[in-house]
């Protein structure tokens, strides 16, 4: 009996040093949480969020000054990841945030625009090409669909376009379970 | 040739019933050029080619109407002479049911050829033989239409040990590899010959499953009459999927070449048969690629392989060989690993190998699927030495990650492990549906990733566009206040004349001015930062220039 | 509509296990031939409690109920329960032990294909806690008279006449008295000839599972890999301390002839859902078993050890498949990929 206390005893020290040299040894610099997080966000800078981009609501997030349900570009399955990273409850999609939508990028009316440049301003990626007075145009591929160029337009000239599914990006879909009644197994 | 090969196995594998009879027994027959041919510009891996007609041009015979778009795509061309009808959205040959651009030809009848002339790729250098082989739009014709300029490229050594071609052809019902080695063996070995050369490869291996005696006698004698020793013709125990190129390579040289690694870098390069006889024609013919021998088989009356044109529709391929009534779908493809197309009218194309004909009674729906009782049959039976039940599993819950962990990505999608499944879980389904995900978050995680660098970068120039704005401000008062100093310094001396005090008080005035607006200024001014934020900014700097580090040898490959 | 592979082999979960019922038939008419009809009556009673079951619980959890209940899973559970109970227990001993395999063991952990350890043993080891001694209760070879024996089923039990402690019992029984003069010759007697080792009839039955797993090696619904390893660390490990002190340890031809082994080399430690999947692992897992089931059987307190060796084991399967993965196809070698 004695002898069993002992050899526990004399195992739970020797794994309690490793675990603690490990927990030294490996420790990570830095602050790996935001990271973390800024990681599983979408990067769409739309500020839906009620922040001025990611980043900063990464930061909240990390502080506990922000829910993980703020975001609609990332979507449930976003907030699925952020409840797995932080332990924390899912929670369906906050509605005064938004509602997720499906990507889309923005397309410039090029007879309608101006060329004021307020859009170029309002892009948190720089994906607006263009210069005073002249026509603009949205990058497609840069462009990450935040809506934030819609409202300064003076003209209205900018609007956000669905991506096509085509046979590029097409996916396979989840197989369908059939569970077929048992009455007709049964015959 | 009488040299015995020795041979390597593989693991895995099934015996399906392989219903190659029908098709064979007639020869080859051209199909006729149809009403209407309807040629997608994508037909092969890589960049989708650039239109280089538009509605109402006429176009000849092997004209080039896509032009391969940067090094990795690879040229289509008019397969008659016609006019061009319009350049629009049409159904692709892609399960998805989705539509892609098409060059849609009204063929004038006359099939007049452009200029053909061969190709000295002896006198060329291998960058234009490639360029060449590019522009005339070959691609592997085994299914995967991967462009063929590529692969002959002999990597890190400069020259290969072996060139296998691939004529094992294990997919039940296709048979038009079969029939191309039996009735056009010698040009075949002719293209093999010039891959071989290309390749500097010192032999070339023909890998043909067993079942196929009359293909394998007759590349044999062909091979005799082109009195070439490099040349062996191998039969390969028929057991699917032998037709594999990783399978076929480790079959005939033991070589394994791991998933993501090219096969060159261990010294061996496959090539379908198909491929070798459309390199030969392009070469020695000076003829694109504009039509490939189909099987039509399954459901029909009387199975055949056709020489089909490129963009001829499936429905008027599948009518020449009178389709039973109870047809319900078209497969392209094999029954193992083929693919049903949303609707007949889909025109045929580079990757098309077969058109089978199916029907409920032929391919009965599955039973229901049952769960996975890990019996193990399948790990039996996968000839990439998988775990097919640990990826099916992780598959389904949606944990890619682990998937991956399991070799998702190594999976050949060869259907071994559904063919056996006691439970009848469609598990290829699981692997293709995890795969696709996979593909789309990486996309979508560069993308993020991207968009983070650019949102970083643009805070970063705001703040310096700040600075710089401000450093200006300052320099201006800086000036105006000398100004006012060498002004005060000029009314000391002499007594102020009233119209000097009226200007002295306008520059005191514009000085108080420039005073505020700088004191206004000043708590935008962001010259001096507090060091966390210049930390961040290092911190952001620090990542960016990682990032450029670890990009420059993917920039190196490519220029 | 599906898509590929479009052709299907011709197999399913039923007629795997319709196959596995099959290969269990030689054995059990050895033993209704040396222990009389009982332990059909067991089969029986089993088997309807394994379906009715199995159908309540498909229904509770929504599933299609026939589709599953024709798969035959519950059956083979219901018949290994049967065959390694003793075939005289009362009726309602068998009657839990398949209602636990079903209700606790199988369903519980998500029905087939889910369930971590494997039923039919999670029943034996309930019920060899709980009732110790009716699962002791063996009978005794040459009394195969039918009355007596339903009597024990269904009472009114008189056991006296027809049990007899089973050749493990009486071995563990002596050796672990306190009569230091005990040896295994003295419990067994000298005779260990075959038809004498396990006791009477005992390696006759353990023949017939033999050759049911053998069928089901030639049907590849089982591998060599596990029965191998399980039998040969048997036979080492009980021949090695045999060698040493053969008057305290019993031999392996003893060992592999009688209470589970044989049932358990092809039918239990096989159990696909709940063992290890690798071939590497399957060796593993089996030989683990085999060892795990000589230490309880020459140092525990109870007579077999084969079920405990065996949930055990079910423990450590995950673990030892991620352990043992074997390599991909090209990645057997870092550089080179030739074999
Ligand atoms: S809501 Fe917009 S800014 Fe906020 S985290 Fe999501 S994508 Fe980023
Ligand atoms: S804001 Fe509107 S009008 Fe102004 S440049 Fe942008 S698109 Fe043109
Ligand atoms: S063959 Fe089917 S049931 Fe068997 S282990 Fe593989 S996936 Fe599971
Ligand atoms: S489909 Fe993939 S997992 Fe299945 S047998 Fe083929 S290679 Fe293996």
């Amino acid at each position: 009996m004695l002898d069993a206390l002992l050899v526990m005893a004399l195992g739970a020290i020797v794994l309690g040093a490793a675990l603690g040299y490990a927990a030294v040894r490996f420790r990570v610099e830095g602050d790996p949480l935001v990271e973390k997080i800024d990681a599983i966000l979408p990067q769409t800078q739309c500020g839906q969020c009620g922040f001025p981009g990611c980043k900063p609501y990464a930061q909240a997030i990390a502080k506990g000054e922000a829910e993980i349900n703020q975001c609609p570009p990332g979507g449930e399955e976003g907030i699925h990841k952020l409840a797995d990273l932080l332990g924390r409850e899912f929670k369906p999609l906050s509605a005064e945030h938004g509602v997720e939508k499906p990507k889309a990028v923005a397309l410039i009316d090029e007879q309608t625009c101006i060329g004021c440049t307020l859009c170029i301003q309002a892009c948190p990626v720089d994906a607006i090409v263009g210069a005073a007075k002249q026509m603009h145009t949205v990058i497609a591929d840069q462009c990450t669909g935040c809506e934030l160029c819609l409202p300064p337009c003076p003209v209205n000239c900018i609007t956000m376009e669905p991506i096509p599914e085509s046979v590029e990006n097409w996916k396979w879909k989840y197989p369908v379970v059939k569970i077929v009644p048992a009455s007709k197994v049964a015959a | 040739m009488n040299v015995v090969q020795k041979l390597f196995g593989f693991h895995g594998g099934v015996k399906p019933n392989y219903n190659k009879e029908a098709s064979t027994r007639l020869p080859i027959a051209a199909a006729p050029a149809p009403t209407r041919l309807v040629i997608p510009l994508h037909q092969s891996i890589g960049g989708p080619p650039r239109p280089l007609v538009k509605a109402g041009d006429r176009v000849l015979k092997g004209q080039r109407i896509g032009d391969a778009d940067g090094d990795v795509s690879s040229a289509v061309h008019a397969s008659t002479s016609g006019t061009v009808i319009g350049v629009e959205m049409r159904l692709m040959p892609h399960t998805s049911g989705l539509s892609a651009m098409c060059v849609v030809i009204e063929p004038d009848g006359r099939d007049e050829w452009v200029e053909r002339k061969p190709f000295d790729f002896r006198a060329a250098t291998p960058t234009a033989t490639r360029d060449y082989l590019r522009d005339a739009g070959v691609v592997g014709l085994g299914g995967a239409v991967f462009p063929s300029h590529l692969k002959l490229n002999a990597g890190k050594q400069g020259r290969l040990d072996t060139l296998v071609l691939n004529g094992a052809e294990c997919e039940p019902f296709i048979t038009c590899d079969d029939v191309l080695m039996r009735e056009r063996a010698d040009p075949l070995l002719r293209g093999a010959a010039i891959m071989r050369e290309m390749l500097e490869a010192s032999r070339v291996l023909v890998g043909i499953e067993d079942n196929k005696p009359e293909a394998i006698a007759a590349l044999e004698a062909a091979a005799k009459r082109a009195n070439d020793a490099s040349i062996q013709i191998v039969a390969v125990p028929t057991r699917y999927p032998a037709g594999g190129a990783k399978q076929l390579i480790r079959a005939l040289t033991g070589i394994e070449v791991p998933h993501g690694e090219r096969s060159t870098d261990y010294g061996v390069q496959c090539f379908n048969v198909g491929t070798a006889y459309a390199i030969y024609e392009a070469i020695e013919l000076g003829q694109p690629l504009i039509s490939r021998i189909v099987t039509v088989a399954g459901n029909v009356g009387q199975a055949r392989n056709y020489q089909v044109l490129f963009g001829t529709s499936m429905r008027d391929l599948v009518a020449l060989c009178s389709p039973l009534p109870d047809t319900d779908r078209i497969i392209m493809g094999g029954p193992m690993m083929g693919f049903r197309m949303p609707s007949d009218d889909v025109p045929v194309v580079k990757a098309t190998n077969c058109v089978l004909v199916g029907s409920q009674k032929l391919f009965p729906p599955p039973p229901p699927e049952m769960p996975c009782i890990r019996c193990g049959e399948c790990a039996k039976v996968c000839p990439a030495d998988l775990q097919p039940f640990e990826m099916y599993w992780f598959a389904r819950a949606r944990i890619f990650g682990k998937a991956q962990e399991y070799h998702l990505f190594d999976c050949i999608e060869c259907g071994c492990c559904a063919y056996v499944c006691p439970s009848r879980i469609p598990l290829v389904d699981y692997y293709r549906f995890a795969k696709s995900e996979i593909w789309a978050r990486e996309v979508e995680k560069e993308a993020a990733d991207e968009a983070r660098d650019r949102y970083e970068f643009r805070l970063l120039r705001e703040e310096r566009e700040k600075q710089e704005k401000a450093a200006k401000l300052a320099a201006k008062t800086a000036a105006g206040r000398e100004k006012a100093a060498a002004a005060l310094a000029e009314a000391e001396k002499p007594a102020r004349t009233p119209e000097e005090e009226a200007k002295h008080a306008l520059i005191a005035a514009a000085l108080e001015r420039a005073k505020a607006q700088k004191d206004q200024v000043h708590p935008e001014n962001t010259g001096n930062l507090t060091p966390e934020q210049q930390a961040e900014i290092a911190a952001i700097e620090a990542r960016r220039a990682e990032i450029r580090e670890q990009a420059k040898p993917h920039l190196r490959q490519d220029d | 509509m599906n898509n590929s592979p479009y052709f299907l082999q011709p197999a399913s979960v039923q007629s795997v296990m319709l196959r596995v019922l099959l290969a269990l038939i030689p054995g059990i008419a050895v033993y209704v031939w040396f222990f009389g009809a009982a332990i059909l009556v067991q089969i029986a009673l089993a088997s309807v409690t394994a379906l009715l079951a199995e159908a309540a619980m498909l229904k509770l959890r929504g599933k299609p109920v026939m589709m599953f209940l024709a798969d035959g899973s519950a059956l083979v559970t219901a018949w290994l329960i049967a065959l390694t109970f003793p075939p005289i227990a009362p009726w309602w001993l068998t009657v839990v032990g398949v209602l636990a395999a079903i209700v606790i063991a199988k369903h519980l952990y998500g029905g087939l294909g889910q369930n971590p350890f494997n039923p039919a043993m999670v029943a034996f080891a309930l019920m060899i806690v709980a009732y110790p001694s009716l699962m002791s209760q063996w009978p005794a070879v040459g009394f195969t008279e039918f009355l007596p024996q339903w009597q024990a089923i269904f009472g009114p039990r008189q056991l006296d006449a027809i049990t007899m402690a089973t050749p493990l019992d009486a071995l563990r029984t002596a050796l672990h008295t306190a009569d230091a003069r005990a040896t295994v010759a003295g419990v067994l007697g000298s005779s260990a000839s075959f038809g004498n080792i396990g006791g009477k009839g005992w390696e006759w039955v353990a023949a017939g599972y033999c050759v049911g797993g053998i069928y089901l090696l030639q049907q590849r619904i089982i591998t060599w890999h596990m029965p191998a390893a399980f039998l040969a660390t048997l036979f080492v490990i009980s021949g090695g301390f045999a060698l040493y002190d053969p008057t305290r340890f019993v031999g392996p031809s003893f060992h592999l002839f009688t209470g589970g082994a044989m049932l358990g080399a092809f039918f239990i430690v096989t159990d696909p859902v709940s063992g290890c999947t690798t071939p590497r692992g399957k060796l593993i897992f089996a030989a683990g078993i085999g060892l795990l089931t000589w230490i309880i059987r020459t140092f525990g307190a109870y007579p077999d050890g084969i079920a405990f060796a065996v949930l055990l084991m079910n423990i450590a399967a995950p673990l030892i498949d991620m352990n043992t993965q074997p390599p991909v196809f090209g990645h057997k070698r870092k550089a080179g990929g030739r074999p």
